[in-house]
C-alpha cells in the first residue's frame, strides 16, 4: 500500500533521524574521547590564557595581560621559541635523513638482517632519562670518553652540554642515536617497493642515485611525510632530554632544595614545553603557561597544515 | 513541547559547561578548625616530608613516636621522600589522602604559599598557645618562614653556610689559619692552586656559580645585600653590595685561571652529595658548603685533615666576620586539612619542643631552628659542626626574603650571574635589566 503524501516525509524524517542517531552511537566513543581529551582541554587552555590563575585560588579575568607578559616581558620566550624551531628544523630533518639512511643500509644487508635491525632499534628502547644521563656521561667535557678520544687524535674537544653553541647539536646526536623507530618504519616501506620497478629502471640504465631518486623516493614519500609530520609534533613537545641534560651538566641534580631553572647553559636548551612547566608549576602562573601552550598548539597546527596541504606535491599520482 | 525540552536541555548543558570551565581545576580551600583532638577525640593526621635517608627517616620517626606518646589520641601517618613538586600538586588538589602537615626543603615557595593561603596562617595558633615567634626563632629563620605578616610556616632545622678547608693543603702552602677577609681568601686560593697541564692538580677554590653551593644568593649572604626596597621593588641594581659581589666573584675567576678553564675543570667534579664531591677528592682545597657536609665527611672519611670556619667577608666589612647565608626546612599545615588542631600539635612539637629539635639536629646534622635549641648543652660538641651553630647565631647572618612569586627573583639573579661570569653581559646594564625582569615578574604574579 502506498504512503499518503502527508505521512511520507514524516516517515522519511524518522528514518533519517534513526540513521543519524545510529551514526552518533557508533561515533560516540570517539566523540566522548575527543570532547574530554582534546576539545575541553583546548578550550580550557584558551580560556585560562586570559585569566590570572595560580592553581590555588579562583581564576580572575585579566584580558591580554598574560599574552603581553609572555610575548613582551617573560625573558625566555623568544629564546625558547628559537631553540624549539631550531630543533624542529635540524633535528627532524636529520632524523628523517638518518632514519632513511639506516633503513636503506639495513635493507642492503644480505645476512644477519634481523641482528642489525635489532642493534639499530635497541637504543630506542632506552628510557629518555637514562639515555640522556648516559650521553651526558659520554660527552662530559672533562672526563667523558668521547672528548678523550677526540683529544687523542688531535681534534678539538667541544663542551657539548656545557657549551651553548654545542648543547643543541649534542641533543640532536642523542636523538639520532635513538633513531630505531624511524628505521623500522623506513625499512618496512623500503622492503615494500616492488623489485620490478628497480629492474625496469636498471634496464633503462639508471644508476644507484637515479634508482633512489626516481624509484625509491616516490614510493616512500607518504612515509617520509608521515615521519616529518609526526617528527614536527614530537619535537614541538621536546622536554625530557633537554631538562635532564641541563640538570646533569650544570651539576644541579638535586639536594639542597634550590629551585632549578631549565635552559642550561645560557638558555640554549630552553624549549617551549619547559616554559609551560616553568610558568605553570614552578612560578604558579598557569595563565601565562596556557599562553605558551596555545602558541605551541598554533605552531604545530600551522606546520602540520602546511605539510598536509602540500602533500599533493609530495605524493606521486596513481 | 519537544522543542521546548530540547532548548531547556541545551541551555542547561551550556550552563553546566560554562560552570565547568569557570571552576575547572580550581582547588577550593577550606580550613578545618577544631577537630576534637584537644578534647581527647582520636585523630589520625598525615605528615609529608622529604627525608629519605635511613638515619633521617629513623630520626623523624623517633620524634613522631615521642609525639604520639605525649598525645595518645593523635596518630601520625608519616610519608617520607616527598618532593616539593608532589607537595604542590597535593595542595592544589586536596582530597582525602592530601597531607595535613607538610615540610619542605626549600624556603623559596613560602611567599607563594602564604599569599595564596595554601598553607594556614599559624599566627592564631601561636597566639593561642602564648608563643612569641620573635623570641622563639632566630630572626633570619623567621624571615624565610613568613610573607608580609602571614606566618604560614615555621622553621624546622636550618642550613648555615661556611668554609671547609683542607688543613693538609693549607700546611703544604704555608697558610696557618683560615682566611677572614676576601683579600686573605684570594691570596689563599691562589697559593693553594696547583696547575697541571692546561688544568689543575688542585684548585684553591671553585668560584663559578655552578660550583655547587656557590650561587649568587649564597655569596650575597657574605655582603648582607638587600633584594627589595621598602616599596617591594627590586633594588639589586641600586644596592652597591650586589655589584660589589659580582665584581669580586669575576675578579676571583680571572685570578684563578678564567671562566672557561674553571668551567672545564668543574665538569670533572663528581656528584655534590656523594663521596665524589670535589672537596672529598681533594680537587679543591677550600669549599663553600652547608653544615651537612660535616656528616658526609664523617661518613666518608678523607685522607687529609680538614676543618670548618665562617666564610670570609669583604674587607670593608671585616667586623661582620662570622656571618653566613642561612636557609632551611620549613613546616606548615595545609589549608585544606580538616584536622588542624591535631596538625598544630605536631607542628608545635617538631618545630618548637627543644628536646625534639635538638635530637633531630644531632641526628641529621642540621642547625637547630629555635633560640633555645641553638643554646642547648645537648647539642653536639663537634667543633666543626659548632662553626655552623655560631654562624646561625650571628646577628649579621642573612637569608633570601620571601616573595609573592616564590624564588623567581633568585633565579633571575642567578641567570644574570651565569651571563656575567661568562663575560656575556655588562654588569650595571645587566643588573638594571634583571631588576626590571624581577619587577615585571612580581607584577605579573599579583
Amino acid at each position: 500500500m502506498a504512503l499518503s503524501s502527508t505521512t511520507a516525509p514524516a516517515a522519511l524524517k524518522r528514518k533519517r533521524r534513526r540513521g543519524a542517531l545510529r551514526t552518533l552511537a557508533f561515533l560516540s566513543p570517539w566523540l566522548i574521547g575527543f570532547g574530554f581529551f582534546f576539545a575541553y582541554p583546548l578550550l580550557s587552555t584558551v580560556y585560562f590564557s586570559f585569566m590570572r590563575y595560580d592553581g590555588f585560588t579562583a581564576p580572575t579575568f585579566t584580558g591580554l595581560k598574560n599574552w603581553n607578559y609572555v610575548l613582551d616581558k617573560y625573558p625566555f620566550f623568544w629564546q625558547g621559541l628559537g631553540n624549539t624551531l631550531w630543533l624542529v628544523v635540524v633535528m627532524v630533518s636529520l632524523r628523517v635523513i638518518f632514519g632513511l639512511g639506516i633503513g636503506l643500509l639495513v635493507t642492503k644487508i644480505k645476512t644477519g638482517l634481523g641482528f642489525f635491525r635489532t642493534v639499530f632499534y635497541l637504543p630506542f628502547l632506552a628510557p629518555p632519562v637514562a639515555a640522556t644521563i648516559a650521553f651526558a656521561f659520554l660527552l662530559n667535557p672533562g672526563t667523558g670518553p668521547v672528548n678523550h678520544l677526540l683529544g687523542t687524535v688531535g681534534l678539538p674537544q667541544p663542551g657539548w652540554f656545557t657549551d651553548p653553541d654545542w648543547s643543541k647539536p649534542a641533543l640532536t646526536m642523542l636523538a639520532l642515536w635513538g633513531i630505531g623507530d624511524l628505521m623500522v618504519i623506513f625499512t618496512a616501506a623500503l622492503l615494500d617497493v616492488s623489485r620490478e620497478q628497480y629492474e625496469a629502471a636498471e634496464l633503462d640504465g639508471a644508476g644507484p642515485w637515479q634508482r633512489f631518486r626516481y624509484v625509491t623516493l616516490p614510493n616512500i614519500t607518504p612515509i617520509v611525510l608521515f615521519a616529518v609530520v609526526t617528527g614536527v609534533i614530537q619535537t614541538m613537545q621536546y622536554y625530557t632530554q633537554a631538562i635532564v641534560a641541563g640538570k646533569v651538566a650544570s651539576g644541579k641534580v638535586g639536594g639542597s632544595g634550590e629551585p632549578f631553572e631549565p635552559g642550561y647553559p645560557h638558555g640554549s636548551t630552553w624549549t617551549l614545553p619547559q616554559m609551560v612547566y616553568n610558568l605553570g608549576f614552578q612560578r604558579f602562573d598557569i595563565g601565562s603557561a596556557c599562553v605558551i601552550a596555545v602558541i605551541l598548539f598554533a605552531i604545530s597546527m600551522a606546520f602540520t597544515s602546511l605539510l598536509l596541504r602540500r602533500r599533493s606535491g609530495f605524493l606521486q599520482e596513481d | 513541547m519537544r522543542r521546548t525540552t530540547l532548548r531547556t536541555l541545551a541551555a542547561l548543558t551550556a550552563c553546566a559547561t560554562a560552570a565547568l570551565f569557570v571552576t575547572a581545576c580550581t582547588g577550593q580551600s577550606s580550613s578545618g578548625g577544631d577537630d576534637g583532638s584537644a578534647a581527647g577525640k582520636d585523630v589520625t593526621i598525615t605528615f609529608w616530608h622529604g627525608w629519605s635517608q635511613e638515619h633521617e627517616v629513623r630520626a623523624i620517626n623517633d620524634n613522631i613516636a615521642a609525639f604520639e606518646k605525649l598525645h595518645p589520641n593523635i596518630r601520625v601517618k608519616s610519608v617520607g621522600n616527598i618532593a616539593d613538586d608532589k607537595v604542590e600538586q597535593a595542595l592544589r588538589v586536596g582530597g582525602r589522602d592530601a597531607p595535613d602537615v607538610i615540610s619542605s626543603f626549600t624556603t623559596d615557595q613560602v611567599g607563594k604559599f602564604c599569599s595564596a593561603k595554601v598553607w594556614t596562617d599559624l599566627a592564631p595558633f601561636l597566639q593561642k598557645d602564648g608563643i612569641d615567634p620573635a623570641k622563639t626563632f632566630p630572626a633570619t629563620m623567621l624571615e624565610y618562614s613568613r610573607f608580609q605578616g602571614n606566618q604560614c610556616a615555621l622553621p624546622l632545622l636550618g642550613d648555615a653556610y661556611g668554609l671547609y678547608y683542607n688543613k693538609t693543603a693549607f700546611a703544604a702552602a704555608g697558610i696557618t689559619s683560615p682566611p677572614k677577609t676576601f683579600s686573605e681568601f684570594e691570596d689563599a686560593a691562589a697559593k693553594l692552586t696547583i696547575a697541571e697541564g692546561d688544568s689543575y692538580k688542585q684548585l684553591g677554590f671553585m668560584p663559578n656559580f655552578h660550583g655547587y653551593e656557590t650561587s649568587a644568593t649564597h655569596y650575597l649572604g657574605q655582603y648582607g645585600a638587600t633584594y627589595f626596597d621598602a616599596n617591594g621593588k627590586s633594588n639589586i641594581a641600586t644596592d652597591p653590595k650586589v655589584a660589589a659581589m659580582f665584581t669580586w666573584q669575576k675578579n676571583l675567576i680571572d685570578k684563578l685561571g678564567g671562566f672557561d678553564k674553571l668551567e672545564r675543570y668543574r665538569t670533572t667534579f663528581g656528584d655534590e652529595f656523594s663521596a665524589k664531591n670535589p672537596f672529598h677528592t681533594g680537587q679543591v682545597a677550600m669549599s663553600y658548603d652547608g653544615e651537612w657536609r660535616t656528616a658526609s665527611l664523617a661518613e666518608n672519611p678523607v685522607d687529609f685533615d680538614w676543618a670548618t670556619a665562617p666564610f670570609p667577608v669583604p674587607d670593608d666589612q671585616a667586623h661582620t666576620y662570622g656571618r653566613g647565608y642561612q636557609t632551611g626546612t620549613i613546616i606548615g599545615i595545609a589549608n585544606t586539612s580538616q584536622k588542624q588542631s591535631a596538625a598544630w600539635e605536631l607542628v608545635k612539637y617538631l618545630a618548637i619542643n627543644t628536646d625534639a629539635v635538638v635530637s633531630f639536629a644531632n641526628a641529621i646534622h642540621n642547625v637547630p631552628s629555635t633560640n633555645e635549641a641553638l643554646n642547648s648543652p645537648e647539642l653536639t660538641a663537634d667543633p666543626n659542626f659548632r662553626t655552623f651553630i655560631d654562624i646561625a647565631k650571628n646577628p649579621h647572618s642573612s637569608t633570601t626574603p620571601s616573595s609573592i612569586n616564590g624564588g623567581a627573583y633568585q633565579l633571575s639573579l642567578r641567570n644574570f650571574g651565569y651571563q656575567y661570569e661568562a663575560g656575556k653581559v655588562d654588569l650595571q646594564a645587566g643588573l638594571a635589566a634583571t631588576a626590571r625582569e624581577i619587577d615585571e615578574a612580581i607584577e605579573q604574579a599579583k
